[in-house]
């Protein structure tokens, strides 16, 4: 592969990658907040308020390390990918620039608000505001979902005169059937990661015995959330994203599964080792028709492996693809496991006496963040080697006249920018945790 | 339709460098206007809610570029990759410097963000003068409407052209200039006492220079970007714009340098947006003039998206920056008057 080439994919992979730690907090923790508002206004209790406050501590830390390192994601498209942009410009710059104008002013002014205008804005006041940075930060999500949509599964375009591609139906654009079922299923995800963050740091203060009656009200609202997320998860979300790849990406899916050989009754792979020179799975521990099942809801379906599709259609990376897809379905299964215990044990009144399960739960803190990364590399990794599904391939997208040594500056100064921002984020959010709900909003923040 | 997205875009960048100009200006002046911990206090409170939503004007405004001439987009930040990635980092420092100093007490802590907001503010404000600079003066493009500059090569300007040369850095020290005074000025606008005063006795002396400097970087960009003169000549209604620019520095120097403190700061708006609107105009219709071979030249016809693109985003962008504006205007007047440093205030 061209060195210039392997610098910009990895360039993006790498910033994107760091980028995507902090949305999803963001955006789940936006919901949560809005619900913590409101039962605040149905209540009255205090201790709602206050919770709402110390988890906008935690939030406003988030969303700042959202906001500058989502900003070069932008940049690079037109830095890095200037062939992918000029040709497709046109049609994605209008989902991006819908977030800019949609999105991004609503978040931004009402989050201010929202953090320091408690006193001016009054009860409902701050509540509304509570609801408009939710709004904002999901219409963010939706705007990015609709441009990765496309990318994933190209519509509503025709190829202009010199091959530019041209947006033919901007309702096709926004109501792609790929954006459903990728947003249901990325938001939920955003949830269940605030949701286990919420539990985590309510199980922290409950075993240092700290913050105690905070504590078990976050771990309460965590374990109810992430229970009902982490089904949701599954299905419908996951199913029907699953289908989409099936029906548009066979290709990708046969990877994603280790599938080399077209088969009915095709076994689903819970564990292997994908051998791409010998072109089988090592070591596979795999159950029997089950993908067959699960794809086309018939145990002995014919299902598409990887020898049904010409090699220059593969993914270019299929272990990675292979193993980022097992990652994020293995802990999402495990994740439904202990959600559903430490419910059961909620319900029974028990939850709070039983130490090794906050144990568990405080620990889970990093496994949703490891799922939702993982998740991405699978959707961005099976897209390949195209960077628009059909329409161009990620060779031919980059741009053409920086060279490598160019890119790898760049790429070394953010990686030592990111380890600095890193160093901060991890010590900012100690502090509010260390500090606690009952202090929340004692200091100035400017 | 193109006309009308260029002028959406033109407008959205300078509401960008009038909004975010005042609070990177006062990035610049706070270590001297500002003295002790409590003054430095007051100039980030001054910028501290609004500082982010100045900055979406530019990830909008970019936005729009995007969709709307995707291959200005791509060809001029691939072309001008350094300086870009450069302007990403100190966006970082700078957002960091704000949002973080007042997060530890510490001799150790505050006055590290205090001098990064200071540099990551005036390098901005070079970069930016500087990247206006490279726009005007034109890019070596290729027939397929790409280029990409080094940072510097010998500073002379044409001949093998690096990002910085002695033209691009004449605009950069101008648009510092600027932004400094832009920044005083709202300093003055929202604060009392010690620090007003010695922001206000910065404006006369910036705004004599601002005027020489404005005088030969008009001289410099008439000879290097001969469409400049040209579009002038065929349409003299043009001369509205620099006159729109004069006539905010006139309004400046009659409202006493900063004494009518919200009049000085319209004033300085208004000079603003005049020389923004003056160099769109002198170089249109390009948008990124070539080098060497004119017929090379990026317009806002060879890189606009298509008819039905263009017609259709008209159609959200409107409400949309409707509701923009609404919560701008909303969030200004929710901090209006001087900031003071008690509980509850901004």
């Amino acid at each position: 592969m061209d060195t210039a080439l392997a610098i910009h994919r990895f360039h993006f992979a790498f910033t994107v990658t760091y980028h995507y730690i902090f949305p999803p907090l963001t955006m789940g923790l936006a919901l949560l907040m809005a619900i913590l508002k409101t039962m605040y206004i149905r209540t009255g209790k205090e201790h709602y308020n206050d919770s709402a406050k110390f988890w906008a501590k935690i939030f406003a830390v988030n969303f700042a390390m959202g906001v500058v390192t989502g900003i070069p994601m932008e940049f690079q498209f037109g830095t890095n990918w200037s062939r992918f942009s000029k040709a497709a410009g046109g049609v994605i710059g209008h989902t991006l620039a819908m977030e800019g104008v949609y999105s991004f002013f609503l978040e931004s002014s009402f989050l201010g608000l929202f953090l320091f205008g408690e006193k001016k804005l009054g009860k409902i006041g701050h509540w509304i505001t509570s609801l408009c940075v939710f709004a904002g930060s999901w219409l963010s999500g939706f705007f990015i979902i609709a441009t990765n949509a496309w990318m994933q599964h190209p519509v509503g375009y025709t190829r202009g005169p010199n091959g530019e591609i041209q947006l033919e139906s901007f309702w096709a654009l926004m109501l792609n059937p790929w954006t459903f079922w990728q947003y249901a299923h990325n938001m939920t995800a955003a949830v269940f990661l605030a949701a286990v963050v919420m539990a985590s740091i309510g199980c922290f203060y409950l075993l240092n015995r700290r913050h105690e009656e905070y504590g078990r009200s976050f771990v309460r609202m965590g374990v109810i959330t992430g229970f009902i997320t982490s089904v949701l998860l599954l299905m419908p979300t996951g199913d029907g994203q699953g289908k989409m790849v099936a029906r548009h990406q066979p290709v990708a899916l046969a990877a994603m599964e280790g599938l080399f050989e077209t088969r009915q009754g095709a076994p689903i792979a819970i564990l292997g080792q994908p051998d791409i020179e010998k072109q089988r799975l090592d070591n596979p521990l795999t159950i029997p028709n089950m993908l067959s099942f699960i794809t086309y809801r018939h145990w002995t379906a014919e299902v598409k492996g990887l020898d049904a599709f010409p090699r220059d259609q593969w993914p270019d990376n299929i272990p990675l693809l292979f193993y980022s897809f097992h990652i994020m379905v293995g802990l999402g299964t495990i994740f439904i496991a202990i959600m559903t215990i430490a419910a059961f044990l909620l319900w029974r009144g028990k939850l709070f006496h039983s130490r090794p399960m906050l144990w568990v739960l405080m620990l889970l803190l990093p496994f949703p963040y490891i799922a939702t990364t993982a998740g991405w590399m699978t959707a961005e990794l099976g897209r390949q080697p195209w960077l628009i599904y059909g329409l161009m391939r990620t060779a031919d997208g980059s741009s053409p006249h920086v060279s490598s040594g160019n890119a790898m500056f760049s790429l070394l100064g953010f990686m030592g920018m990111y380890t600095v921002l890193s160093i901060l984020f991890l010590f900012l959010c100690y502090r509010v945790i260390d500090k606690g709900p009952e202090q929340a909003g004692a200091a100035a923040h400017y | 339709m193109e006309i009308i997205w260029f002028c959406i875009v033109a407008a959205m960048i300078a509401t960008y460098v009038v909004l975010d100009g005042f609070d990177i200006g006062a990035g610049i002046v706070h270590l001297y206007v500002a003295r002790d911990d409590a003054e430095r206090r007051k100039v980030i409170r001054s910028v501290g809610p609004v500082w982010d939503g100045n900055e979406v004007w530019l990830l909008a405004g970019g936005g729009v570029l995007y969709f709307a001439f995707p291959g200005l987009y791509a060809s001029s930040f691939s072309g001008f990759y350094l300086p870009l990635m450069i302007v990403l980092w100190l966006l970082i420092l700078r957002a960091l410097s704000i949002e973080l100093r007042n997060a530890i007490d510490a001799p150790t802590w505050r006055p590290f963000w205090d001098a990064g907001f200071f540099g990551a503010s005036a390098l901005l404000a070079i970069l930016f003068g500087g990247a206006l600079g490279n726009v005007v003066r034109g890019v070596p493009l290729d027939k397929n409407g790409d280029f990409f500059l080094p940072l510097w090569t010998n500073f002379r300007v044409q001949a093998d052209a690096g990002i910085l040369d002695w033209y691009t850095i004449s605009v950069g020290a101008l648009a510092f200039l600027t932004l400094t005074q832009h920044g005083s000025l709202w300093v003055v606008y929202k604060t009392d006492g010690a620090i007003r005063e010695r922001a206000l006795k910065l404006v006369k002396p910036l705004w004599a220079a601002i005027l020489l400097a404005t005088i030969a970087v008009t001289v410099m960009s008439w000879s290097v970007q001969p469409q400049i003169p040209a579009n002038f000549a065929a349409y003299p209604w043009g001369y509205v714009f620099p006159a729109l620019a004069l006539a905010g520095l006139g309004w400046i120097a009659a409202s006493g340098f900063g004494k009518k403190e919200l009049n000085s700061f319209l004033g300085s708006v208004l000079y603003i947006a005049g020389m923004l609107t003056s160099a769109a105009f002198g170089i249109f219709p390009d948008v990124l003039p070539a080098i060497g071979e004119p017929g090379n030249s990026l317009t806002i016809y060879n890189t606009a998206a298509s008819p039905y693109g263009l017609k259709v985003g008209l159609g959200w962008w409107i409400p949309g920056i409707i509701l923009a504006t609404g919560y701008t205007v909303y969030v200004y007047r929710s901090m209006r008057g001087k900031v003071s440093l008690e509980e509850g205030g901004h």
